[in-house]
């Protein structure tokens, strides 16, 4: 009787907060399901409506173009989020040790998250510049470079270069979680372990991995998520060239909806980006949730 | 938007308690973009000089990289944001479709339609009706840089694009400049404008009768192995494939190339001391022909502007388009982007110190090809960006790109 009143309770309390969600997001999804299945222009939608069926999905999963956008994304993801984790825990582990300047350091990590990243992407393109780059300067007068070159105007290298902006700005947020996460790990725990005979390698597995392992897939979560997402810094640097080789699928979306016009199809397009990271999300889900278990 | 407009006439308010102010009693918000043609200042000063002679009007001005100002312009319009928007030639097909500009036809009378240049006026006409005043009247000239061409022993800039590469190549083989060719071809309107150019020299359509795609036989198709070719025999600067117009300007006027195509704005900017290592050394002819087929060539590269149909002040904004648009204006700012009227070619204070650039212009205007008029622009044109560049990177010959292109756009009509 009691639980049943408390649950009553409970709903009462968090029905404002339900209806906010269902007014905020609720009704968009829903709207943005419904156009995905008609062909509705951007402007004067009601003139254009007709319903089409599944029509966009079998064109979207059909055009090479877009999967091919899947495919830019998928290497953006894997590679930058990679990247993030990798340096962000070596970066963490050197913060974390005793030294003079250590805490100007780990302030100056902030400052690459403090940018806007339409700033960090302007200032990327001049160190990249072929004419007057800073990159093309140091790798010349480092002498591995014979002439100076064009970095972003190359499909070969273009999206690369453009992970290496991205890593920059978004490696500190993974160091300040894992930082955060090593204050947690008891010190005597490797001193016991060192008395074991356990090298500094063994050390890192066997304890600070572990030990970190669960905010560290937090941030795992959130950097894929943003990384499946990104639009800005690729609008900013490349707008999806050289050849459409740096084209991703937020802005596959935009150029269909919003370029193009076609808000029918561009949901449609997007819903299936939503889809994708729906699944690495539950993935993650899964993956922490074994971890928290075991 | 609105909340900055809250703000504003917060803070206004405050000032009229003081007794200080005078509010505006209209506030037009005007879209320009920021890239070639008049400068921020210019806009900035003609918009000054407006509101000083139209009291109790206001103008908000915002300026955008062109690449911006398509998507702004429609997805404003859900918003009603703009008053007053500056609108590329090869919009107004589709914003007809879907009504987004004002038809303004019965505010444009006779007189003024006999006295502005016949070229500017398909900037903003679509079928029979006219959306908006033509503002820019451009295209693209050859700037060639005097001494280089001197230096190799030409008296002479070339008047036909293979003498453009001959030249080129010999100003490469003296070493007086590595790559004497820039462009902007990235992937962007830029390149294709620059395609175009070439495409209606060497005699190519881009539609043909039936408007099927043409681009792929043809003047279309030796344009592009043109560009290729250039990219092949060194003359032409790899990096034009990432450069827009000011990439191009900037390596012009720092005297890295010899040639270089371009806005009228380059003109007097590339030959202004404060801009420009090659001050004074800069020529301008209209673009090269074709031997046989054509004596020069240009692309219509006009702007327009336009009252988006949702404006809720359309006689402000007419009246501050007139302002804008009149001889009396655009002659006084003619150094940047020469004006929309046939008497301002033969007025002294416009031709003055830019005899070259006049010159050049009456030329080049009277022989612009338009790009295609279609409803679906912006998507064709993407598609061939992609195709111009597959062909320039070498990931596929000229033929194959455009023949791909041609076939995907064949698709969407």
């Amino acid at each position: 009787m009691i639980t049943h009143r408390k649950t009553v309770t409970a709903w009462l309390l968090l029905t404002p907060m339900i209806v906010m969600i269902l007014g905020v997001s609720g009704y968009p999804l829903i709207k943005t399901i419904y156009f995905s299945m008609t062909g509705a222009k951007l402007v004067a939608p009601d003139l254009t409506d007709s319903w089409v069926w599944f029509h966009n999905y079998v064109r979207a999963l059909s055009s090479a173009n877009f999967r091919e956008a899947i495919w830019h994304t998928t290497y953006f993801a894997v590679i930058s989020v990679g990247a993030e984790v990798v340096i962000g825990v070596m970066v963490a582990l050197l913060l974390n040790e005793v030294f003079v300047g250590r805490t100007l350091l780990r302030a100056m990590l902030i400052l690459p998250l403090a940018l806007p990243t339409v700033v960090n992407a302007m200032m990327w393109r001049l160190i990249y510049n072929p004419d007057f780059g800073a990159l093309n300067a140091l790798l010349v007068q480092l002498g591995m470079l014979d002439a100076y070159r064009s970095w972003l105007g190359d499909p070969a290298t273009a999206l690369d270069m453009v992970i290496i902006a991205d890593v920059w700005k978004n490696f500190p947020l993974v160091a300040l979680i894992a930082l955060a996460a090593l204050q947690t790990v008891p010190r005597d725990l490797y001193e016991a372990a060192t008395l074991d005979g356990a090298g500094m390698w063994n050390r890192f597995w066997r304890i600070t991995l572990p030990a970190i392992m669960g905010p560290l897939s937090v941030a795992l979560v959130l950097r894929t998520i943003e990384a499946f997402k990104v639009f800005d810094i690729i609008y900013v640097m490349t707008r999806g060239g050289p050849a459409s080789s740096t084209k991703t699928v937020s802005f596959y979306v935009y150029q269909e909806a919003f370029a193009y016009m076609r808000v029918g199809s561009g949901a449609s397009y997007a819903l299936i980006v939503v889809l994708i990271s729906a699944c690495l999300i539950a993935g993650y889900m899964y993956l922490i949730r074994k971890h928290g278990e075991a | 938007m609105k909340i900055k407009n809250v703000l504003k006439s917060a803070v206004f308010g405050i000032f009229a308690v003081s007794g200080a102010a005078h509010a505006a009693d209209v506030t037009l918000n005007a879209l320009f973009m920021a890239q070639a043609a008049y400068s921020e200042d210019d806009i900035r000063n003609m918009t000054a000089d407006f509101k000083a002679a139209n009291p109790g009007v206001d103008v908000n001005v915002e300026l955008v990289p062109y690449e911006a100002l398509h998507d702004k312009i429609v997805l404003s319009q859900s918003a009603n944001g703009y008053d007053v928007v500056l609108y590329d030639v090869i919009w107004p097909a589709e914003f007809a479709q879907y009504k987004l500009l004002e038809d303004v036809s019965d505010r444009i009378d006779e007189k003024t339609r006999e006295a502005v240049l016949k070229g500017a006026w398909t900037t903003v006409e679509y079928d029979g009706k006219y959306y908006g005043m033509p503002w820019i009247a451009d295209t693209k000239f050859l700037f060639y840089n005097k001494d280089m061409l001197k230096k190799a022993g030409f008296d002479t800039p070339p008047t036909t694009w293979e003498e453009l590469e001959t030249q080129a190549k010999a100003i490469k083989d003296k070493g007086i400049v590595d790559y004497p060719l820039v462009w902007s071809w990235s992937q962007s309107e830029a390149a294709i404008c620059d395609y175009t150019t070439i495409l209606s020299a060497m005699g190519g359509k881009f539609l043909d009768a039936d408007g099927k795609p043409a681009f792929n036989t043809g003047g279309g198709l030796k344009a592009l192995q043109y560009m290729v070719g250039t990219l092949d025999d060194g003359v032409t600067n790899p990096n034009s494939r990432e450069y827009a117009e000011e990439d191009v300007r900037r390596v012009f006027s720092s005297g890295q190339a010899a040639f270089a195509l371009n806005w009228g704005y380059m003109y007097n900017l590339a030959n202004d001391p404060a801009e420009s290592q090659v001050a004074g050394n800069v020529g301008i002819v209209p673009a090269p022909g074709a031997k046989g087929i054509s004596k020069a060539s240009a692309v219509n590269g006009s702007m327009g502007l336009g009252i988006p149909s949702k404006s809720t002040h359309k006689e402000e904004a007419w009246k501050y388009i007139q302002f804008l648009t009149s001889e009396k204006v655009q002659n006084k700012y003619a150094r940047l982007s020469l004006p929309i009227w046939k008497a301002s070619y033969s007025d002294p204070d416009v031709i003055k110190g830019q005899e070259p650039f006049v010159n050049a212009a009456k030329t080049s205007l009277a022989v612009m090809a338009p790009r295609p008029t279609m409803a679906a622009y912006q998507e064709a044109s993407a598609v061939l960006q992609e195709a111009l560049q597959n062909a320039m990177l070498g990931t596929s010959s000229p033929a194959d790109a455009l023949d791909e292109a041609a076939k995907t756009i064949s698709d969407m009509q």
